[in-house]
């Protein structure tokens, strides 16, 4: 058997790489993170209250049946700051919004709270970010859209701005 | 002005560099003989150019020449001298300009010091040395001019990356860069024995001195990176799996295993397609690394002007000299006629299983490394961590070392298999002492360490033996060199067992006063104060560290830099025979706390890995030396003489 097509297995490798390479230049990077489990039901949690007067909340609670919003934050978090008219906004139409903080102490919450409004019906704290990691999020801000039973169905990175608000609204109305 | 002259001298060493190129490929030719002429005198002009360029530039920065952009972008003027010097290649242009530097200097020593092989293959070498160095060239000038000037001139500077302010970074990167390049020579004897068809132990034993400085070098930059990561990224990690150590790790594989064919192919004539393959991976490893370091296209902390642009020009060159290069082999190497053909125990059938094995590592290392890019192709965002290295390189690297208990003693071509298993003996009873008590003593350190200790054990004796029943003072040096190496390689394999297998770790919260132990050692935070350097300022812990009766003064720091900001964690190392004692202090985790993060780590035997790895290198050096030394002496001569 001739096998001298062997000879050029290393040019052919080498080309497939190659093309890799070209791929991975073209395409640029896609820097966020999506949670791979948007999709799927809430891992199982119970978080206690991120400050005095904060009621805290179990995963258990979220599938109530009604659609909801599950907005990650964090007092230190400046985009968090940003996106508070927003989630005020949201709150005005009509949406329950539950909050996680990461990593926060209560005096802080409190505080920010304070100056920033309170969109939230409850807030839980995440000390150890186990929660926040549960959920598949990378990063503070974050917001998940939570299907009535539970289901997460839809992930939101970074703060909401004025155009993000229809989109979240539309993404409730689809959960029903 | 100095600027300018360095650009000048850049310029017309490439346009000796298209001299040489088109000089050589000429003589090839039928009629072309008289332009061969140029070919040697043009590369050692190139050399000398290219020098003068580099000193130009570590002029600028000795100076800090603040009008030159690059010198703004990376240095400062309070920046220490020293690291004044080594900011010249600590940044993308400095680093290339070095790179051309170093490739044009080793055609400049092919030139005047290459006598052995003919002088065809040695013009035609010197030709497609001139072709790699024009596309470098080309890079350097139209996108990564090192000597652009900057209009307005900055007060001050920008300064230097900090992690990169170590005397680590004025050697660790030239001594890779040395390697790196030093494989371009291979790929071009390679590349020119392929043209004129001269593959043979002549054209091996010519090559085998520049693989092996090569490979001195990047043993030497590899152990030397492995070091400074150690104890400056402060994570008590040796080696991260990260895609540019790996970058240098791939090439120093295929060298390895070059290194070993190409004795096969001088002494024994066998091996020649494989050994030519080899030659031209090593150095499309080399490119590779260097593609993937300078595009970004795969995250890593040591990725530095990252520029898709760039990255596109480096693949471009990739793409010519590689691809061309395993066209040529796969058109050619048919009319190279077959080796000579041996036995399955023998030297040579050692030697391929250790070549096939290395290929085996490199293959593993090279799939995982891109693996983040393929994946990311298909949707998904994975990064491969060091669970998978390990787990896949330990067992290929346990086989590698077997196959070294018996290797090196066997004899060319054929031989009698009662005769090794007598030899083996000795290293094998060793292993299966050092395993049955470590399964005694420590079961819980885990069957990689164990199996890895056992086997060091092993080749530690074993790796002697070729020198048994020689008369010492007749045996030749590379006996030696090969003795010291596979010695080494056992040191530093230990070193990694025992530091996998036995570290012991412990991480507190302390206030000044108090005392933690970790490994039989007490350290007590005596004092914590502030402490200031030329660019930074510091907080570092007074502690003292105990152990049977000794008591000795260790001081971690926690530095914050000025320019650009940044903090870096200095680690305080204690070393003794049987280990170090590895201390990192960090800042409070949260304001008002008046504790501070301490972390303790003993790690037994931990500096074998580099002592091992300097043997290993000085093992290369020697052998080195004893084929420089020959060379003065009248070849050996055999059968394939010519």
């Amino acid at each position: 058997m001739d096998r001298r097509w062997l000879l050029w297995v290393p040019l052919v490798v080498f080309a497939f790489i190659a093309g890799w390479f070209i791929y991975g230049l073209a395409v640029p990077q896609d820097k966020l993170i999506r949670s791979a489990m948007v999709g799927q039901k809430l891992p199982g949690f119970a978080l206690p209250p991120a400050t005095t007067g904060a009621v805290g909340f179990a995963a258990s609670e979220l599938a109530d049946g009604k659609p909801r919003l599950l907005n990650i934050f964090a007092s230190w978090c400046i985009p968090c700051r940003a996106e508070a008219p927003q989630l005020e906004m949201l709150k005005a139409a009509g949406v329950e919004i539950d909050g996680v903080a990461v990593r926060d102490r209560p005096e802080d919450v409190a505080a920010f709270l304070t100056e920033y409004g309170n969109p939230y019906r409850r807030i839980g704290a995440d000390q150890t970010m186990r929660v926040q990691l549960m959920l598949g999020s990378s990063g503070v801000p974050e917001t998940y859209v939570i299907g009535g039973d539970g289901t997460i169905l839809y992930q939101h990175i970074g703060d909401i701005r004025d155009e993000h608000v229809p989109v979240l609204l539309q993404k409730l109305q689809e959960a029903g | 002005m100095i600027a300018e002259a360095g650009l000048a001298a850049l310029w017309l060493a490439a346009a000796m560099a298209l001299l040489q190129m088109v000089g050589g490929f000429a003589q090839l030719g039928a009629r072309g003989t008289e332009l061969g002429a140029v070919v040697k005198p043009a590369a050692i002009v190139q050399g000398v150019l290219c020098l003068f360029a580099f000193g130009a530039l570590m002029r600028l920065f000795w100076i800090t020449d603040l009008s030159v952009l690059l010198v703004a972008n990376n240095s400062h003027i309070d920046k220490p001298a020293i690291f004044k010097l080594a900011a010249t290649w600590g940044n993308h242009e400095g680093s290339m300009l070095l790179w051309v530097t170093v490739l044009a200097l080793s055609g400049a020593a092919i030139a005047l010091f290459e006598k052995r092989l003919d002088a065809k293959t040695l013009l035609t070498t010197l030709a497609v040395q001139g072709f790699l160095a024009l596309g470098f060239f080309a890079f350097l000038l139209f996108s990564s001019n090192p000597f652009e000037r900057l209009m307005p001139s900055p007060p001050s500077g920008a300064g230097l990356n900090p992690l990169l302010q170590d005397l680590g970074l004025a050697f660790h990167p030239p001594t890779l860069y040395f390697g790196y390049v030093g494989l371009s020579v291979a790929f071009s004897f390679a590349v020119g024995a392929l043209l004129t068809g001269k593959v043979g132990p002549v054209f091996a034993r010519a090559m085998r001195p520049w693989v092996l400085a090569a490979w001195i070098f990047l043993t030497l930059g590899i152990t030397a990176g492995s070091y400074w990561a150690y104890y400056e990224l402060g994570w008590g990690g040796w080696w991260f799996w990260d895609p540019v150590e790996n970058a240098s790790l791939m090439p120093w594989l295929a060298a390895t295993a070059l290194l070993h064919s190409v004795s096969v192919l001088a002494t024994r004539n066998a091996l020649r397609a494989w050994t030519i393959m080899l030659a031209l991976v090593a150095f499309a490893m080399s490119m590779a690394g260097t593609f993937l370091v300078r595009s970004g296209i795969l995250t890593s902390v040591h990725a530095f002007a990252v520029d898709p642009e760039r990255g596109a020009f480096i693949l471009a060159l990739l793409m010519l000299y590689v691809g061309g290069a395993f066209a040529l082999f796969a058109l050619r190497i048919g009319s190279v006629k077959q080796g000579e053909p041996f036995a399955i125990v023998s030297r040579e059938g050692a030697i391929v299983a250790n070549n096939i094995l290395l290929s085996v590592i490199l293959g593993v290392v090279l799939v995982g490394t891109l693996f983040p890019l393929f994946a990311e192709a298909m949707g998904n965002k994975i990064s491969v961590g060091a669970p998978y290295f390990n787990k896949a390189t330990t067992p290929i690297a346990l086989l590698i070392m077997l196959a070294l208990l018996i290797g090196p003693m066997l004899r060319w071509r054929r031989d009698d298999e009662a005769r090794v298993r007598k030899i083996v003996v000795v290293p094998l009873f060793a292993a299966i002492v050092t395993l049955v008590i470590l399964v005694i003593v420590a079961p819980e350190a885990g069957v990689s360490p164990i199996l890895g200790l056992g086997f060091a054990a092993a080749l530690a004796i074993a790796a002697w033996l070729p020198l048994f029943g020689r008369k010492l003072r007749l045996t030749p040096l590379p006996i030696f060199g090969m003795v010291i190496a596979h010695f080494g390689l056992a040191v530093s394999v230990a070193g990694m067992a025992a530091e996998s297998g036995f570290s012991s770790e412990t991480l507190a919260a302390m206030t000044p006063g108090e005392s933690r132990t970790v490994a039989g050692w007490t350290v007590k935070l005596r004092d914590v104060r502030p402490v200031a350097g030329d660019n930074w300022v510091a907080v570092e812990g007074d502690m003292l560290a105990s152990r049977d009766g000794e008591s000795v003064e260790i001081k971690p720091q926690s530095r914050q830099f000025f320019t650009p900001e940044q903090q870096t964690s200095e680690a305080a190392l204690l070393t003794r025979w049987d280990g170090q004692l590895y201390a990192v202090i960090a800042q409070p985790n949260v304001a008002n706390d008046t504790r501070w993060q301490v972390r303790l780590w003993w790690k037994p035997f931990v500096s074998f890995i580099w002592v091992g790895g300097c043997l290993v290198a000085l093992g290369g050096l020697i052998a080195l030396l004893g084929r420089m030394f020959r060379r003065a002496k009248k070849p050996a001569q055999n059968k394939w003489a010519s």
